[in-house]
C-alpha cells in the first residue's frame, strides 16, 4: 500500500511529467489561457490517462505478450489512446458542449499527447503490474493537471498584469513554465522509488 | 503464420474498439447544440438583420454551425471579442460589407427619431421595425418609443419621404461614465 | 442578542470593522464657529431632482410668484420627493442647468428670482404630535420633500414606514470625513430639535433601541446630544472611536451592533434603520412646524477662504455665493478647484454656478499647499508595487488591487466575483496607495459601465421579448389570413353547394332543360306515332283563336308529356284522358249556358288547379311558361278599352276555360279542342280582337323564343307542340323576367277577372 502511495507522490510531484519529464507540454502551453479551460481538459486527461494505462496494460500482458507480438505494442497503444480519446472527445461533446468548444482542437490533440503514449511505454518499461500501471497513469494525470490548472491561474493573472512590453504574451508564459519547472525540482528527494 | 497473426490481433482489436465507439456515438449523441443560447444571449438583440440572418438568434444558429463570427455591427469589437471566446477562434475584425447603416464610430447609441412635420403615416416604418417601438396609423403621424428603440435602422431605409433619422442619446446623469481625467486625485499629507 | 448589544454598549465597548484610515484632522477649521445665518442670495437655482429616483412633475411655470416653502414639484410615485422654493420670490427661467453631480451635466432647474421679502406660504403648526395618526406624519416628511441628507439621498418616507420589525434604531452622527463639520454644529446647536425628530422616528419604527453613533472627536456635541436625551432609556448616546469611515452605513452598524451586513443585503434586511442626523432634524421641522426642506447646513471650509464656517444655506444657493460670503482667496484664480463633498469621496464641480442640493454638506476649497494634487491636471500614478496596504484599509474586506487589474483589463465578470458592488468609493485605498493610483475612479468608472452593461443588457432582453413577440404576432396573423382564405374558399364551394334560392333556381332550370329536352323526345315519339295527324290538322286549321288556343294546349299538352315521360305513360294518359272527356262535355256546355257554364268552369279550373299543382311539383319551369301564356291573354285585356275590355274578359273566362280543357287534353285530344274554339270563335268580334291580339303577342313571344336556337326553330316548325316549349327552355332568363312579370300580372288579373265575372254576370 506504502509503495502505491509513493508511487502516486512520486509521480505527481517528483518526476511531474510536464516540469520534469517535459512531457504534454502542447496542451500545457495551449490551453491554460482560461482556468475554465485548464480545469476541465485536466478531467479529461485524467480519464484518458488512466483508462490508456489500463487498457495498454491489458493489452500487453493478455494478447501481445502470449502471442509474441510485442513488436506491435507502439501500434496497439496508438490504437487504444485513439480510442479512448474518441470515446472522452463524445463524452465531453455529449456533458459539456462549452467546454467541448473551448477545448477545441486540443481534445482530439490529447491523442498526440506525448504524455499519454509516454505513460503506456512507461509503465510497460518500468515493468509495473496491473495497479502499479494504473497508479502510474493515474499520478501522471494529476501531475499534468496540477501544473496545468496552477499554470493557468498565473497566466489569468498574468493576462491582467503590466508586464514589460517584450515579455508580454507567451514569453512571459514560458517564462512562468520554466520558473515552475524550477520551483517543481524542489521535490527531487521526496520519493526514493 | 506470424503476419497472419498480427494482422488478426490487430484487426480484432480494432474491430473491438470500432464497435464501442460505433455504440457510444450511438449512447452519446448531442441533439441539441446549447451553445446556440449562449451565443444569442452575446447578441445585442437588436434584430437589425445587418448580418444577413433574419435576426439574432438564426445568426447564432448559424455562427454555431460556421458561420463567420464577425457579422454583428451593432454588437461592434465588444461582441465579435466575446463570440471569439465562447467559439475559442480568433478575433476578427468587424467584417461591416453587410451593414446596412453606418456602423457606429463612438459607442454612443443611436434611437430613430421621426421627424413629425415631414411624417405621412405610410406605416412603412412601423412594418419594419423588428421590435414594435413605432407606434401610429395610417395617415397618422407615427412617433417612436426611445427605450424601446434597439437603434438597428431598418426603419430609415423604408421611410418614403426621409423623415426618420438616427439621433445619439443626450448624455444624462443616468447613462453617464466617469471620465478618469476629470475628476483630481487628493491626497492629504 | 440586542439585550447583548444594549449590555455591551452601556459599557461601553464597540465592535470594530475590517480596515478604515485616519486621514489628518481638519475639522478645526470651522468647528468652533456658529452656523452663520447667511443674507439671501439674488437667483436660487433650484434642480427638480435632488435625490434617488425621479423628478417629480412641475407645479409651477415662468412668471409665477411663489412663497417661501411652496411645492414646486408634485409626487406622483413613492420615489418621487417634492422640491420646495426656499423662499419667496418669481420664476424666472426652467432650464437645464449644471447641478451638482460629478459629470457636470445639465439637468432641469427651475430659478428662482428672489424679491427679499422672504414670505411664507400659510403654516399649520403642529404643537401635539398625539393628534396625528402614523400615517399622517409619514405623509407630512413625504409632501416636506426630506430624503437622506447624509449623501445618498435616499427618500426619507420610505426608510420611516419600513413595516419590518426593527430592532436597531441607528442615528448616524459620526460624520467622519476630515473637514466636515455640519452634522457636529448642527447636534451643538440643535440637539432638541434632533430628539424631537427621533422621537418621531422612534413613533413610525418602534425599534427596540435607539443607538446614536457620534465620533469622539466631537465632545461637545456629544454633550449636547446626552444632555437632550437623558431623560430618555431607549436612546443610548455611543461615542464610538474616530476612524475613516465610521460613517458609512454598514461599517457604523458593524460598529455598534457587531453585524456585518452581508454583500447584497441591506441593514433593514437585519431589522436595522439607520438616519442621518440632519434628516432627524429636517423630519422635526417637518412634522411640527410644517417647514419642508428648504435649507441645510454647509459646511464652507478650504484653507483658500479667509472665513471658513457652517452656513444655512437655502437650496439651490449657488456655490459662488457661499464662497462670496465666506471670503475665497483668490476666486479669480481660474485653477482654484471646488470640491462638493468631503476630500475623500467629494467631487469637483465644473461650475461656480452649481446649486446646493439636499445632499450637499460641505464645499471645500483647498490651498495649493493643502490638496497639492487638486491642482494637478495629470495624475502621478505609477506602477502598482503590490505592497497590498489597499487591502489592508478597504473597510469592505476587497482586494483592491485585484480589483484594480481586472477594472483596468475591463473583465467586468472577474469583477464582479470579487464583489465590486460592496465597494462604498470610500477611497480609503486610494488614500494609503504608495503608486498614487486613484483606485477608486477605476472602480466608479468599472462600476458605472457594468450598470451600463446592466442596462443594455436588460434592453437587449426587452427588444428579445418584443422581437419575438412580434414573430408570433406576425405568425399569427399569417395562420390567421390563410384562415381565413381558406373559410372564404369553403364558402363558396358550399355557396354553390348548399340550396340557395338562386342555386336552385339554376338547379331547376337545368331540371327544366333536361325535363324538356326528355318531353321533346317523348313528343317526338308520339308524333311519329299517333299525333302527325292531329298536329298537322291543328296547324292547317290555322286560325287565329285556335293558334291561341293551341298554344295553350300545347303548353299543357307538354306539361302532360312530361308527366307521361316520368311517370308510366298509359294510366296517366288515361284517367287524364277520362277527366278531360268529363271536361270537354262541361266546356261544351258552357258556350250556351252562361250559369251553367260558370259552374263547369269553376269545377273546371278547380280540377286543372289540381292537376297544374302537380305538373308544378315535377316542373316550376312549365308552370311558369304557363302563366306567361296567361299574361298574354291578360295583356289583351289590359290594352283594351272598356267594351273590349268585358268581351277581353269574356274571352279571357273561355280562354282560361279552353285552357283548362286544353290542359287536361291529350295531343290525341286536339281534334275535340276544335269544337271549343269554335264555341270561341262564335264570340263577338271584339273578343276576336283581343284574341288576336293575344295571339300576335303570343306570336312574337313564341318567335324570340324561336330565335334563340336555330335548330330548336326547325324542330319547332315541325312540331308545333313542342315549339313554344323549347325556344322557351334555352331563353330561361327571358322566361323567367316573363314569369315574374306574369306573376304579378295573373295576380292583378285575378283580381279583374272577378271584377269582370261579376260584370259579365251583370252583362248577362
Amino acid at each position: 500500500m506504502t509503495d502505491y502511495l509513493l508511487l502516486l507522490v512520486g509521480t505527481v510531484l517528483v518526476n511531474n511529467f510536464v516540469l520534469v519529464q517535459f512531457l504534454g507540454l502542447c496542451p500545457f502551453m495551449g490551453v491554460s489561457s482560461r482556468t475554465e479551460t485548464a480545469i476541465g481538459m485536466s478531467f479529461a486527461t485524467v480519464f484518458v490517462m488512466t483508462l490508456a494505462s489500463l487498457l495498454s496494460y491489458l493489452v500487453t500482458t493478455y494478447l501481445l505478450v502470449p502471442l509474441n507480438l510485442e513488436y506491435l505494442t507502439t501500434m496497439s497503444f496508438i490504437l487504444v489512446i485513439a480510442v479512448v480519446v474518441q470515446f472522452t472527445e463524445m463524452v465531453v461533446h455529449k456533458t459539456s458542449a462549452s467546454l467541448y468548444r473551448l477545448l477545441g482542437i486540443f481534445l482530439p490533440l490529447i491523442t498526440t499527447n506525448c504524455a499519454v503514449l509516454g505513460v503506456a511505454l512507461l509503465n510497460l518499461r518500468l515493468q509495473h503490474g496491473f495497479f502499479e500501471s494504473i497508479i502510474y497513469g493515474f499520478g501522471a494525470a494529476l501531475g499534468f493537471s496540477l501544473v496545468l490548472i496552477m499554470f493557468s491561474a498565473m497566466r489569468e493573472k498574468l493576462a491582467n498584469a503590466d508586464v514589460p512590453g517584450p515579455f508580454k504574451g507567451t514569453a512571459i508564459a514560458m517564462i512562468t513554465a520554466g520558473l515552475m519547472s524550477l520551483a517543481f525540482l524542489g521535490f527531487t528527494g521526496l520519493v526514493k522509488i | 503464420m506470424n503476419i497472419l497473426l498480427a494482422i488478426l490481433v490487430l484487426g480484432s482489436i480494432a474491430a473491438i474498439f470500432g464497435a464501442l465507439l460505433g455504440f457510444a456515438s450511438v449512447r452519446f449523441k448531442v441533439d441539441a447544440d446549447p451553445i446556440v443560447d449562449q451565443l444569442d444571449a452575446l447578441l445585442p438583440q437588436t434584430q437589425c438583420g445587418q448580418c444577413g440572418y433574419p435576426g439574432c438568434k438564426p445568426y447564432a444558429q448559424a455562427v454555431s454551425e460556421g458561420e463567420a463570427i464577425n457579422k454583428c455591427a451593432p454588437g461592434g469589437e465588444d461582441t465579435i471579442k466575446k463570440i471569439a471566446d465562447l467559439m475559442g477562434v480568433e478575433v476578427q475584425p468587424l467584417d461591416d460589407s453587410h451593414a446596412t447603416g453606418d456602423t457606429p464610430k463612438s459607442n454612443r447609441p443611436k434611437v430613430a427619431f421621426v421627424i413629425e412635420e415631414d411624417c405621412i403615416g405610410c406605416t412603412k416604418c412601423i412594418q419594419a421595425c423588428p421590435v414594435d417601438a413605432i407606434i401610429g396609423a395610417a395617415k397618422q403621424m407615427h412617433t417612436i418609443i426611445i427605450d424601446e428603440c434597439t437603434g438597428c435602422d431598418l426603419c430609415v431605409a423604408p421611410c418614403p419621404v426621409d423623415c426618420i433619422e438616427m439621433r445619439e442619446l443626450p448624455d444624462t446623469i443616468h447613462n453617464w461614465q466617469w471620465d478618469l481625467t476629470s475628476i483630481p486625485v487628493k491626497q492629504l499629507d | 442578542m440586542v439585550e447583548s448589544v444594549i449590555e455591551r454598549i452601556t459599557r461601553g465597548r464597540f465592535w470594530d470593522f475590517h480596515g478604515g484610515i485616519h486621514p489628518p484632522e481638519q475639522k478645526f477649521l470651522t468647528k468652533n464657529k456658529p452656523i452663520k445665518q447667511l443674507a439671501l442670495p439674488k437667483q436660487l437655482i433650484i434642480p427638480l431632482q435632488q435625490h434617488i429616483g425621479r423628478e417629480g412633475d412641475l407645479l409651477v411655470s415662468i412668471g409665477d410668484h411663489v412663497l417661501k416653502g411652496q411645492a414646486l414639484t408634485l409626487s406622483t410615485n413613492p420615489m418621487v420627493v417634492p422640491i420646495h422654493a426656499p423662499t419667496s420670490g418669481v420664476i424666472s427661467a426652467i432650464k437645464m442647468s449644471v447641478i451638482a453631480h460629478p459629470s457636470g451635466l445639465s439637468q432641469l432647474c427651475v430659478f428662482l428670482d428672489v424679491d427679499g421679502e422672504d414670505t411664507w406660504r400659510k403654516r399649520e403648526v403642529c404643537p401635539d404630535l398625539a393628534q396625528l395618526s402614523n400615517h399622517e406624519i409619514i405623509e407630512k416628511i413625504a409632501d416636506a420633500g426630506i430624503a437622506g441628507m447624509g449623501g445618498a439621498g435616499f427618500p426619507t418616507h420610505i426608510k420611516a414606514n419600513s413595516k419590518a420589525d426593527i430592532k436597531f434604531l441607528i442615528i448616524n452622527g459620526a460624520e467622519c470625513e476630515p473637514y466636515i463639520t455640519s452634522d457636529d454644529l448642527l447636534m451643538m446647536e440643535q440637539s432638541n430639535a434632533i430628539v424631537d425628530g427621533i422621537k418621531i422616528l422612534d413613533r413610525l419604527l418602534t425599534p427596540t433601541v435607539i443607538l446614536i453613533g457620534i465620533e469622539d472627536n466631537k465632545p461637545k456635541a456629544i454633550q449636547a446630544l446626552q444632555q437632550a436625551t437623558k431623560t430618555i432609556d431607549k436612546i443610548k448616546v455611543c461615542v464610538v472611536p474616530t476612524k475613516y469611515p465610521t460613517g458609512g452605513e454598514k461599517q457604523l452598524v458593524q460598529i455598534l451592533t457587531g453585524q456585518e451586513v452581508k454583500s447584497g443585503r441591506l441593514p433593514i434586511h437585519d431589522g436595522i434603520v439607520m438616519q442621518n442626523i440632519a434628516t432627524c432634524f429636517a423630519i422635526n421641522e417637518a412634522v411640527r412646524h410644517d417647514t419642508p426642506l428648504i435649507r441645510r447646513v454647509v459646511t464652507v471650509t478650504g484653507q483658500a477662504l479667509k472665513k471658513p464656517q457652517n452656513v444655512w444655506a437655502l437650496l439651490g444657493t449657488p456655490v459662488n455665493f457661499l464662497l462670496e460670503q465666506c471670503d475665497v482667496e483668490n476666486i479669480n484664480n481660474e485653477k482654484q478647484p471646488v470640491i462638493m463633498g468631503g476630500p475623500m469621496m467629494g467631487f469637483s464641480v465644473s461650475s461656480e454656478l452649481v446649486p446646493i442640493v439636499k445632499t450637499s454638506n460641505c464645499i471645500l476649497v483647498p490651498s495649493k499647499t493643502e490638496m497639492p494634487s487638486a491642482f494637478e491636471k495629470e495624475s502621478k500614478e505609477v506602477e502598482c508595487i503590490r505592497c497590498g496596504q489597499c487591502s489592508d484599509v478597504c473597510p469592505s474586506q476587497l482586494l483592491p488591487q485585484e480589483l484594480q487589474w481586472s477594472a483596468k483589463a475591463k473583465d467586468y465578470s472577474q469583477l464582479e466575483k470579487l464583489n465590486l458592488r460592496d465597494c462604498i468609493d470610500c477611497g480609503a485605498c486610494a488614500y494609503v496607495c504608495p503608486s498614487q493610483i486613484p483606485l477608486v475612479h477605476y472602480y466608479r468608472i468599472a462600476k458605472a459601465e457594468i450598470r451600463q452593461q446592466q442596462q443594455l443588457d436588460l434592453k437587449a432582453e426587452k427588444a428579445k421579448i418584443r422581437f419575438e413577440a412580434r414573430k408570433l404576432r406576425l405568425e399569427k396573423e399569417k395562420i390567421a389570413r390563410q384562415e381565413k382564405h381558406k373559410k372564404a374558399a369553403a364558402a363558396r364551394k358550399a355557396a354553390m353547394n348548399k340550396a340557395t334560392p338562386e342555386a336552385e333556381g339554376a338547379k331547376s332550370a337545368v331540371a327544366a332543360a333536361l325535363a324538356r329536352v326528355k318531353a321533346k323526345k317523348a313528343s317526338k315519339e308520339q308524333t311519329s306515332t299517333a299525333d302527325s295527324p292531329s298536329n298537322s290538322s291543328a296547324d292547317n286549321v290555322d286560325d287565329q283563336k285556335s293558334q291561341v288556343a293551341a298554344a295553350i294546349a300545347r303548353a299543357k299538352a307538354k306539361k302532360k308529356l312530361k308527366e307521361v315521360s316520368s311517370d308510366k305513360p298509359i294510366t296517366n294518359s288515361e284517367t287524364v284522358n277520362s277527366v278531360a272527356e268529363v271536361e270537354a262535355t262541361s266546356t261544351q256546355q258552357t258556350s250556351p249556358e252562361d250559369k251553367k257554364a260558370k259552374i263547369a268552369a269553376a269545377v273546371a279550373r278547380a280540377k286543372a288547379k289540381k292537376l297544374s299543382k302537380s305538373t308544378e311539383t315535377t316542373d316550376k319551369a312549365s308552370a311558369n311558361e304557363e302563366i306567361t301564356e296567361e299574361i298574354s291573354v291578360q295583356k289583351t285585356v289590359n290594352s283594351d278599352d272598356k267594351k273590349a275590355k268585358i268581351a277581353a274578359a269574356i274571352a279571357k273566362a273561355k280562354a282560361k276555360k279552353l285552357k283548362n280543357t286544353a290542359s287536361i287534353s291529350d295531343g290525341e285530344k286536339q281534334s275535340d279542342d276544335a269544337p271549343i274554339q269554335n264555341t270561341v270563335n262564335a264570340d263577338d268580334k271584339k273578343a276576336k280582337v283581343a284574341a288576336a291580339i293575344a295571339k300576335a303577342k303570343s306570336k312574337a313571344l313564341s318567335k324570340a323564343n324561336a330565335k334563340t336556337a336555330a335548330e330548336e326553330k326547325v324542330e319547332a316548325s315541325e312540331n308545333d307542340n313542342n315549339g313554344d316549349v323549347l325556344p322557351d327552355g334555352a331563353t330561361d332568363k327571358k322566361a323567367k323576367i316573363a314569369a315574374a312579370i306574369a306573376k304579378a300580372k295573373a295576380k292583378k288579373k285575378l283580381k279583374e277577372t272577378n271584377a269582370v265575372e261579376e260584370n259579365n254576370q251583370d252583362g248577362v
